[in-house]
């Protein structure tokens, strides 16, 4: 049972989407860089696009701010179809990758930019530029140059271009990625926190699926060109609805078999010879006898010396490898019939304190209700 | 299409079309044609007024008698013959006193890298004319250079330099030595002592390690900078003008005296278009190099 | 770490006192006094005197700087547009002739140029004048100009066009407050480079030229026919003198904007 959200729209059947992708594909000569998507993203949220190079989140989001037309398929973005709209007549602004600020112009030219190309009276320009750099913090450094800036300031600058207008929606891509792993982590609350602030539909675009998870009140997982899923980050995690979504989100431990058995709460995988089938969460489109996965997180098996007679699901196996990573360790256990399995365990306890050690036997165990069983 | 990208293609283009293309192909016509004593000095000429019949009789005008002529005279075999050989010579020259002066450059001192850049630049800004020009007083006879070397005492007679094939290789050399440096010096600013110490560590001699490192290193700029100098030197007319002597054949003075001095268009105009089909084949050769070089380079 | 070694040594002073001893030797002899070029008659700039009451050079020079600003200008144009079909223009109709056409120009001997415009002028019956110079030259020059902009093109994140599109420009806008303030450095080169070549052209120009339209290098050539003259030599004085102001100047400016840059990058850091 997942907890919904206080803030849900895509639940509420009256509300309003802010994007709607119909039946939108993209093709490139012979190349289908978007296969038929639909999608609607409501105001107020902030929606990752999540997936590898080449899956066509990028391409998706170039549609969205007119640099890229539909082949087949409707855009709208507020109700209105963005067919015949160009780039330059969109209330959608963007926040390039490469930051794209302007070299010749100072920091506050940059923000002033589209301002001075809007309906906005020329008194008040100063004063919005003003108040764009008090939202990021960049109050001093108006009259800089961009190569006068170190890269997180510059990405301030971007972001604060990119709100100046006040625009329906912004997007974001990859807008973190040139910054190093604590910088990341600030701006990841940053860019939260001024989207709350402003009330503005962020969608951003990243292959980093713990900043997906971080920001987003709902991710879009993409596998070449189509969306493999939909959902809240908990929901993308915890019931992922295929094995690629599984696979890519986090680390997961796949074991593979046949559907033992398939009820509404529960399913069974039979996964080898000898062995009670595993008891799992059941996924979407199960068929008794079908080729499927069992998924589960590292972090959801228990790894003990003994026997845990307790749980349903317990299979036995050899330490293979152990790593130490400072706040946890990370067991590798090799199964009889060669399977790896990953078993996460807090360090609640000083590493020398625990008696497991490399090539002993030990046993693996989770809950009923700890994995899922996917279609492969 | 919409329309500001046809006219931003469409500008050039047919400026080019108009300035390059259709110039080129008179060239050709004319060079089909017959000498005649009018103005111009050519037949047949295409008579509008005369509507198709007009342009039939241009057509069945023309013949390949001047291509004929030029086989037959030996001025002009032997003088496209003579400018390969001495645009050859020259590059070769231009690569032996280049080389050493690039080399030079990338082996000085960081500082003074911007400096001797620009020494080298400036020539090369300077008008050419006036560069080849002050070559015609060091080597005439009572030249500079001459009179040096008979106040040094090493030569008691005058040196015959000047209106001879010499002076012309002097004069390539120092026209088109900045566009031989550069390239070379660009291709081993990329060399690395350390290649040269690794290669001594393995057993290369010194000269040994500076044949197999340094100079296939520099490979790329030597091609380069051999045709960057070879092709232009092909055509050249105001050199052998100058510091060249009545038996200097130069193609590009042959079709110019052709054409200002015995007012013989046509011939000029064959002329013209067998230096082109000469050059096709190191213009053809130049590109694929540079392709090679760009696809090395990814 | 390297090193000059004595070959090295050699090799540069040899190699740039031949590209410079007789540049050295024409402007000390604008000077001589006498008029031959063995002889030193003592130090005089008279000759420099003689020159500027010279009428013909006079004019010639007038014409050459008139033909210089104009074609120059005119090449930048059409370069700086032949520049972005190349690398922008993707696909269409008669691409591989506009790039052969942009190209060929540069490996094209002058004489065959010179001879084909000149025949096309008189095939449609245009009088030789300051004119067809013009048209001569831009059209050779666009090529250079295409290549020096082509290579900054090249280069140009087109994600700065995107994001002034994105916040309102039309790509007219885009490029005029955009691409244009950004590449500017390129296309003045390109000016630069189109003005040097048509200052100094002797070739074409001789093709192309009419009575009243005689340019200086024309000037120069055919007095230099005659043999060594110090008006030459003080004209050639004057020239380089231009060129190496220019030159060094232009070093000048670039090496305290490296320098400039280098203190900027260090301001970022704080």
């Amino acid at each position: 049972m997942t907890i919904n959200p206080a803030f849900a729209p895509w639940l509420d059947p009256q509300a309003k989407p802010i994007i709607d992708f119909q039946s939108v594909t993209k093709n490139y000569g012979d190349f289908t860089a978007i296969d038929n998507i639909d999608l609607k993203i409501y105001p107020r949220e902030f929606f990752a696009l999540l997936g590898p190079s080449g899956c066509g989140k990028t391409t998706l989001m170039r549609m969205l701010a007119g640099f890229e037309t539909a082949t087949k398929g409707t855009i709208l973005i507020d109700g209105q179809d963005m067919a015949h709209v160009p780039a330059h007549n969109r209330a959608v602004n963007m926040m390039f990758q490469s930051y794209a600020l302007f070299p010749h112009l100072s920091v506050a030219d940059n923000i002033a930019f589209g301002l001075k190309r809007s309906d906005m009276p020329k008194s008040e320009i100063g004063g919005r530029v003003d108040e764009m750099l008090r939202l990021v913090q960049l109050g001093k450094f108006a009259k800089r140059k961009p190569h006068q800036l170190s890269g997180g300031q510059r990405q301030r600058v971007a972001l604060a271009r990119a709100l100046a207008k006040g625009p329906k929606l912004l997007l974001l891509d990859e807008p973190l990625g040139a910054l190093d792993k604590k910088l990341r982590h600030e701006t990841q609350f940053e860019l939260m926190d001024i989207q709350e602030k402003t009330g503005t539909t962020f969608v951003i675009v990243t292959h980093d699926q713990e900043e997906a998870m971080t920001v987003a009140s709902r991710i879009a997982v993409m596998d070449h060109g189509r969306l493999a899923q939909i959902d809240t980050p908990d929901r993308v995690y915890e019931s992922p609805n295929s094995v690629y979504v599984a696979d890519f989100i986090g680390d997961v431990n796949i074991i593979r078999g046949a559907v033992d058995s398939c009820e509404t709460e529960s399913a069974g995988l039979k996964w080898s010879e000898g062995s009670a089938p595993i008891r799992a969460l059941p996924g979407p489109d199960l068929k008794p006898g079908a080729r499927a996965a069992f998924a589960v997180r590292p972090e959801k098996v228990s790894i003990s010396q003994t026997e845990p007679t307790d749980m349903h699901n317990r299979v036995q196996g050899k330490v293979e490898d152990i790593a130490y990573l400072g706040n946890m360790s990370m067991y590798f256990v090799r199964l009889a019939d060669g399977t790896l399995v990953k078993a996460q365990v807090a360090n609640v306890r000083r590493i020398s304190r625990r008696g497991i050690t490399w090539d002993e036997q030990v046993w693996l165990s989770w809950t009923d209700t700890a994995g899922i069983i996917l279609p492969d | 299409m919409n329309f500001s990208r046809k006219f931003l293609i469409g500008v050039p283009y047919v400026w080019l079309l108009v300035l390059f293309l259709v110039p080129f192909l008179i060239v050709f016509k004319i060079a089909l044609s017959d000498y005649a004593i009018s103005i111009p000095p050519y037949a047949p000429t295409l008579e509008l007024a005369n509507g198709w019949q007009g342009i039939v009789d241009l057509i069945s005008g023309l013949d390949f008698e001047n291509f004929v002529f030029l086989l037959d005279d030996d001025l002009y075999w032997k003088a496209y013959l003579s400018s390969v050989q001495i645009a050859a010579t020259a590059t070769v020259l231009t690569l032996l006193v280049g080389f050493p002066i690039a080399y030079g450059m990338v082996n000085a001192p960081d500082e003074w890298r911007p400096s001797l850049m620009m020494l080298v630049i400036l020539p090369f800004w300077t008008s050419f004319l006036i560069r080849v020009y002050a070559w015609i007083g060091l080597l005439s006879n009572e030249g500079l250079l001459n009179s040096f070397l008979l106040w040094l005492g090493v030569i008691s007679e005058p040196l015959i330099i000047l209106n001879t094939n010499i002076a012309v290789y002097i004069g390539i050399v120092y026209t088109y030595l900045p566009f031989m440096i550069l390239p070379i010096y660009a291709s081993l600013e990329k060399l690395d002592a350390s290649l040269l110490e690794a290669a001594q560590d393995l057993g290369c001699t010194r000269i040994g390690a500076f044949w197999s490192v340094t100079v296939h290193l520099a490979k790329p700029g030597i091609i380069a900078g051999c045709f960057l100098v070879f092709i232009p030197a092909l055509g050249e007319v105001v050199i052998p003008s100058l510091l060249g002597g009545s038996r200097t054949l130069m193609i590009g003075k042959v079709l110019w005296e052709e054409f200002f001095s015995n007012r013989d268009w046509t011939v000029a105009s064959a002329v013209a278009i067998i230096l082109l089909l000469i050059l096709v084949i190191p213009i053809v050769l130049f590109q694929r190099n540079e392709q090679k070089q760009r696809e090395a380079g990814k | 770490m390297r090193k000059l070694t004595w070959f090295n040594t050699v090799s540069l002073t040899l190699g740039f006192a031949f590209l410079y001893i007789p540049i050295v030797i024409l402007v000390v002899y604008s000077f001589n006094k006498s008029k031959l070029v063995t002889i030193w008659g003592g130090f005089s700039p008279k000759w420099y005197g003689e020159l500027l009451q010279n009428q013909a050079f006079l004019d010639a020079a007038k014409v050459t700087l008139q033909v210089g600003v104009v074609s120059s200008t005119l090449a930048t144009i059409l370069g700086t547009m032949a520049a972005f079909v190349i690398v922008r223009g993707g696909r269409f109709y008669g691409r591989t002739l506009f790039s052969g056409m942009i190209y060929a120009p540069l490996v094209m001997p002058e004489v065959i140029t010179g001879l084909s415009l000149l025949l096309l002028f008189i095939a449609i019956g245009m009088d030789r004048g300051v004119t067809t110079i013009v048209l001569a030259h831009a059209t050779f020059s666009m090529c250079y100009v295409s290549v020096v902009v082509s290579s900054r093109l090249v280069s140009f994140d087109q994600s700065l066009e995107e994001a002034a599109q994105d916040l309102g420009c039309t790509p007219w806008d885009a490029f005029k407050s955009v691409t244009l303030p950004i590449i500017a450095p390129a296309v003045f080169s390109g000016w630069l480079l189109a003005f040097t070549l048509s200052l100094d052209d002797l070739v074409i120009a001789s093709f192309t030229s009419g009575p009243a339209s005689t340019t200086l290098p024309i000037k120069i050539f055919s007095s230099v026919r005659l043999g060594v003259s110090p008006e030459i030599n003080a004209l050639s004085t004057i020239m380089i003198a231009l060129v190496t102001v220019g030159v060094v100047t232009a070093s000048i400016v670039s090496k305290r904007a490296i320098a400039q840059q280098k203190r900027d990058e260090q301001m970022a850091e704080q």
